[in-house]
């Protein structure tokens, strides 16, 4: 891909939108705890996927979350974004808003973004539009059907082409896009909907290493301006990131800490090595 | 909210515009000025079959439209539009049978069915059916308001795919079967016919039948840059984000329940006014409209035409259709294999329908 000498900017335009996307949001940050999850448990069959799982994240923190397959990574996920609803247990944006209480759009609109494991575009429509979906605004039948595109909107969606470096493709269809690129299209969708939280399922599965250290730039400077959950299970991605790491198994947290006591955690050598 | 003038201009190009104003006139001025002014001698003379055989198709082409709106553009496959469609023809048809007055069969001021039932008075929901405007309204409300409901629970739980369009199937069957007991009330398996004056004019009399004629016509035309505007439109493009990943288009922030249930709901009232278009100028509606075969055969027009594209829509009806009626006539005894080996060659061949394929050829 021609991405190869892409430079994801660090100094992204919407830091002002943040600010003042932040000045109007109903999220209540006044224990600078943005996402707080206590006591889930979600069971499939009689299997816990999560049990009894807390888990809090700081406003402006960069969480990576991982853990062998089956840990619950993706389930949390779904409960965190109202795909699952947990058995019992709740999980708060700020101080005031339930999620488990909230429907998938609902949270959306809240200002929880959320990328998925296998990058998720709408494959029939441009990048253009792809990123004109995303876009924070009013979301209801009659707003798109008499809305009307202007000029504000334009730049912000041309300015995010550009930071994504998609510049050249911006009328071509998603589908058509490495799978690199797709991943950043995704990511850049995300920022478009100028979310509080960003929970980053596996978000450099597939991608070349220097696709995964430009990702990481950018994830790295986007901390402070909206919080981040990663969940990976690629060690040297997360360690690249550098950042408070959870360590999940058989759905709750088993060790929390900075990578090298994590990597050094017994417990944590047992899950993953099997030993 | 008014729609901008500029923006409505934008729906089509030039050519675009250009068929469209020639479709107008044939419809509006061509068609009638035919039917009426040339004498039976002569070559451009239209007689009744035609003006009938156009004016049916055109009520299709409204209601393939709407499939393809929903079908096309939203991805929800409905195997039981037939029931809008024929729900709209039966709210025009109380209307119509009531027109009768008392010169049915039985010189009675009941509808002929209920003499034969040897029922002394129109049942309850029989009230107001006089009033052209109740009909007008019923026709609207009636396929509008059950889509709704129905939609508003199938939404609800999520039902997509191949399930919703079985129970679309088994929606209209059941229906089917509702309207063929003569209990119902709407004439049983004859439903109605013998219709003789709408608004108080005969629909024998030429002049009415092409009025109803110009009446489709420009309806079918009203429909088309309704459908062009949603799908040219923001809205669409939800719509079409929603057909090929809902999840993300939720976890986008929009609500995409709202957005299924506003285009199913529009679809059927669409369905409905076609059949109330329908109703007059073939003079007969009964429950055969609402069996699954007819329901399937709408999906097969869009199919035939190509999804998403709306022109094909209003192709494969009248391909369909026209052939249909052709065959029927030409080759009665074996009309139905050209039928079968249509759709055989569309599906093995020409996957995107027929405009997927003239796209293909203009690449």
């Amino acid at each position: 891909m021609n991405g190869a000498s892409a430079k994801l900017s660090s100094a992204p335009p919407d830091a002002d939108l943040a600010v003042a996307s932040a000045q109007t949001s109903p999220i209540n940050l006044s224990h600078g705890v943005i996402l707080y999850i206590d006591g889930v448990t979600v069971s499939f069959d009689g299997f816990r996927a999560l049990n009894d799982l807390s888990l809090a994240i700081d406003a402006g923190e960069l969480r990576c979350i991982i853990g062998p397959n089956g840990a619950g990574k993706t389930t949390m996920m779904d409960v965190i974004t109202g795909k699952t609803r947990p058995d019992s247990g709740t999980v708060f944006l700020g101080q005031s808003i339930d999620l488990t209480k909230k429907t998938e759009y609902e949270i959306a609109r809240l200002g929880v973004g959320r990328k998925f494991q296998k990058p998720s575009v709408f494959e029939q429509h441009s990048v253009y539009e792809n990123l004109e979906l995303a876009m924070k605004g009013p979301k209801g039948v009659w707003d798109t059907l008499f809305h009307r595109r202007d000029s504000a909107e334009e730049d912000r969606i041309h300015d995010m082409i550009k930071r994504i470096n998609l510049a050249k493709r911006v009328a071509e269809p998603a589908g058509l896009l490495s799978h690199g690129q797709k991943q950043w299209l995704e990511i850049g969708m995300l920022l478009m909907q100028e979310p509080q939280v960003l929970l980053l399922d596996e978000p450099a599965a597939g991608m070349s290493d220097e696709e995964t250290e430009r990702t990481a730039e950018l994830f790295l400077s986007l901390e402070g301006k909206h919080s981040l959950v990663v969940v990976d299970h690629d060690m040297a991605f997360v360690a690249s990131l550098a950042r408070k790491v959870t360590v999940l198994h058989e759905g709750s947290v088993l060790v929390e800490g900075t990578m090298d006591v994590v990597q050094n955690d017994e417990r944590v050598i047992e899950v993953y090595l099997g030993r | 909210m008014i729609l901008p003038v500029g923006r409505f201009s934008q729906l089509y190009d030039r050519r675009g515009w250009l068929w469209l104003g020639l479709f107008t006139a044939a419809v509006v001025l061509v068609v009638p000025l035919l039917r009426l002014l040339a004498p039976p001698t002569s070559a451009f003379y239209l007689s009744d079959y035609y003006v009938i055989l156009i004016g049916k198709i055109m009520c299709y082409a409204i209601v393939a439209l709407a499939m393809d709106l929903i079908w096309g553009y939203a991805g929800i496959l409905s195997l039981g539009h037939g029931l809008f469609f024929a729900l709209g023809g039966y709210a025009m048809g109380m209307y119509l049978m009531r027109e009768i007055g008392n010169e049915g069969q039985y010189r009675s001021f009941l509808p002929d069915y209920m003499v034969f039932l040897d029922w002394k008075e129109f049942p309850w929901y029989w009230a107001g059916t006089e009033y052209f405007w109740l009909a007008v309204l019923k026709v609207i409300l009636v396929p509008g308001v059950i889509a709704y409901v129905f939609g508003w629970f199938a939404f609800r739980s999520r039902i997509r795919g191949v399930y919703f369009s079985i129970i679309t199937q088994a929606l209209t069957f059941a229906f089917m079967l509702l309207f063929f007991r003569n209990a119902t009330g709407f004439g049983g398996n004859n439903g109605f016919t013998d219709f003789k004056r709408i608004l108080g004019f005969s629909l024998a009399h030429p002049g009415t039948r092409v009025v109803i004629f110009a009446v489709t016509g420009l309806f079918l035309i009203l429909t088309l840059l309704l459908c062009r505007y949603i799908v040219k439109s923001k809205f669409g493009r939800v719509l079409m984000a929603i057909r090929d990943a809902e999840s993300r288009a939720m976890f986008s922030g929009y609500n995409t329940r709202d957005y299924k249930l506003f285009v199913w709901t529009l679809s059927a009232v669409l369905c409905g006014i076609a059949g109330a278009l329908y109703v007059p100028q073939v003079g007969i509606i009964n429950p055969s409209e609402m069996s699954p075969a007819n329901s399937i055969e709408i999906a097969i027009w869009v199919a035939v035409g190509g999804r998403g594209t709306l022109v094909g829509a209003l192709v494969g009806a009248g391909i369909v259709n026209g052939a249909k009626s052709y065959l029927t006539v030409a080759w009665p005894a074996i009309w139905q294999y050209f039928l079968g080996a249509l759709f055989v060659v569309v599906t093995l061949f020409l996957p995107h329908g027929i405009m997927g394929w003239r796209r293909g050829q203009t690449k």
